[in-house]
């Protein structure tokens, strides 16, 4: 009853944490998509430096675990004076993580279509660019969408990490009250809830998405079984 | 009358320090239908994708109309692609987009027409082709004898000036290759001015003005069917379908 009473009590503050939550992961997952696009088109068409780059840039924030990437971003606030807000320095981190994974689950999508989709877009006098943007993306993109799913459901459970950095969200907000209220197992079973809930809705969203923009009979790795000549 | 469309003059490939086309040369003249014939390797894919540089020769000219394209122009690139057509052994339709619209996008964002004046002439192109009442289906409800169909009238609606066939009914089953052959042969007698690899000696026998003879990436015969299949010509081309008529035995 007891516990009762106090998630009733604190919910008002928790669901405006799964608000903070739900705004930073979004922030961090679009900056991911306006970046992991450009980065997985130059990592699969570009120069040897672009892709040198890129892979030097997913390599990193592949390679350290978001909650040292954190204090890093704290840190290099504090060395050169910039106080950034903890919710801002969150989905700046959480987005630089995001569009590491992002443009390998593009470019991967990107390698698995046939050669022949851009040799085509080429041979009827389409420059690259358009080539990539109409021809190799729109089935690319769709080809991501489960991979992004999973992407998304990672994202947002490794945002409870953020609480370290003081960002109002879910956890910080439970582990507040969890030492107000000493009720840690009610407080965060509610969080697992909440986390829950929301990585259920999204899925259920994205796989709605992703059955409204299936294309009929498509699957990748379309190429047709070559005619042996002779 | 005999006006050269396309010359194509000493083209060189090699890949990885092996040569892949050693000097080759030929002239398309309005409405001449040529057949590359050759053995598996011999570079007629090769030197058809050097043509339009979706491969990028190492030495050569190409002329358009009597004007060498700049291999090194993007823009010029692109306008000389816009001219020459291209069918795929593979077809290559764009999976995502339906038989209308693999038509009509190139129109769309090359030609720079409105969605509706593209999708006209792409309906125009598919009745063409005999594909009108599929053309809201996708390639992969497609037959390949479809799709193939629905590439070239891709490639027909750029009003080419010439088109360039790579072995055109080699990914198809048998009793598809006819209808794809059907709509070439109308091209032929329409006068499209066409380049194709094939291994269809009959067709190659009954339309081409010319054959080609590749082997090892160098054109070594070259004549008029009628005198590189006569009986006791002692061709390699003879010799080559002879060979290709008791394997198909």
């Amino acid at each position: 009853m007891n516990s009762l009473q106090v998630i009733w009590d604190v919910l008002p503050n928790i669901l405006g944490g799964t608000l903070t939550t739900v705004s930073a992961v979004a922030l961090a997952l679009g900056m991911g998509l306006v970046l992991g696009i450009p980065l997985a088109v130059g990592q699969a068409y570009g120069g040897r430096a672009v892709r040198a780059a890129v892979g030097l840039y997913v390599w990193f924030f592949r390679g350290v675990p978001i909650l040292v990437l954190l204090f890093l971003s704290y840190g290099l606030c504090l060395s050169l004076d910039f106080p950034l807000p903890p919710f801002l320095a969150s989905c700046l981190v959480m987005g630089c993580i995001s569009t590491a994974y992002q443009s390998q689950i593009f470019r991967g999508a990107i390698e698995s279509l046939p050669q022949g989709q851009l040799k085509a877009a080429r041979a009827l006098g389409m420059t690259d660019g358009c080539g990539i943007a109409c021809i190799i993306l729109p089935q690319a993109l769709r080809l991501s969408l489960p991979g992004w799913a999973n992407e998304f459901s990672i994202l947002l459970k490794d945002s409870a990490v953020c609480y370290v950095l003081g960002t109002q969200e879910i956890m910080s907000r439970a582990t507040a009250a969890a030492q107000r209220t000493h009720e840690h197992l009610a407080l965060f079973a509610l969080a697992g809830l909440i986390y829950f809930i929301l990585t259920l809705v999204v899925l259920k969203l994205l796989r709605a998405l992703e059955n409204r923009v299936h294309i009929p009979g498509y699957s990748t790795g379309g190429t047709i079984g070559m005619g042996a000549a002779g | 009358m005999s006006q050269t469309v396309l010359q194509v003059a000493h083209l060189s490939k090699k890949l990885g320090g092996k040569p892949i086309l050693q000097d080759c040369s030929l002239t398309l003249d309005r409405g001449e239908l040529k057949v590359l014939i050759g053995p598996s390797g011999a570079g007629k894919s090769t030197l058809l994708q050097c043509i339009n540089c979706l491969i990028p020769p190492d030495e050569g000219k190409i002329l358009l109309e009597g004007r060498a394209l700049n291999f090194n122009d993007k823009r010029a690139l692109c306008a000389f692609r816009a001219q020459v057509g291209m069918i795929f052994q593979d077809f290559n339709l764009f999976d995502h987009l339906t038989a209308e619209e693999n038509v009509a996008i190139a129109l769309r964002k090359v030609r720079g027409m409105n969605r509706q004046d593209a999708q006209r002439r792409a309906q125009e192109e598919l009745g063409r082709v005999g594909m009108s009442r599929r053309a809201g289906l996708y390639p992969a409800q497609l037959s390949g004898g479809q799709k193939q169909r629905v590439a070239i009238a891709r490639a027909l609606a750029m009003d080419p000036k010439v088109i360039l066939l790579d072995e055109p009914t080699s990914a198809l089953d048998p009793e598809l290759v006819g209808e794809v052959l059907a709509v070439i042969k109308d091209l032929a007698r329409g006068g499209m001015t066409m380049l194709m690899a094939t291994h269809q000696m009959d067709f190659a026998r009954a339309l081409a003005h010319e054959i080609l003879f590749m082997e090892q990436g160098i054109i070594i015969e070259q004549g008029s069917p009628d005198v590189l299949l006569a009986e006791g010509s002692g061709t390699r081309t003879r010799d080559f379908c002879k060979h290709l008529l008791e394997m198909g035995a």
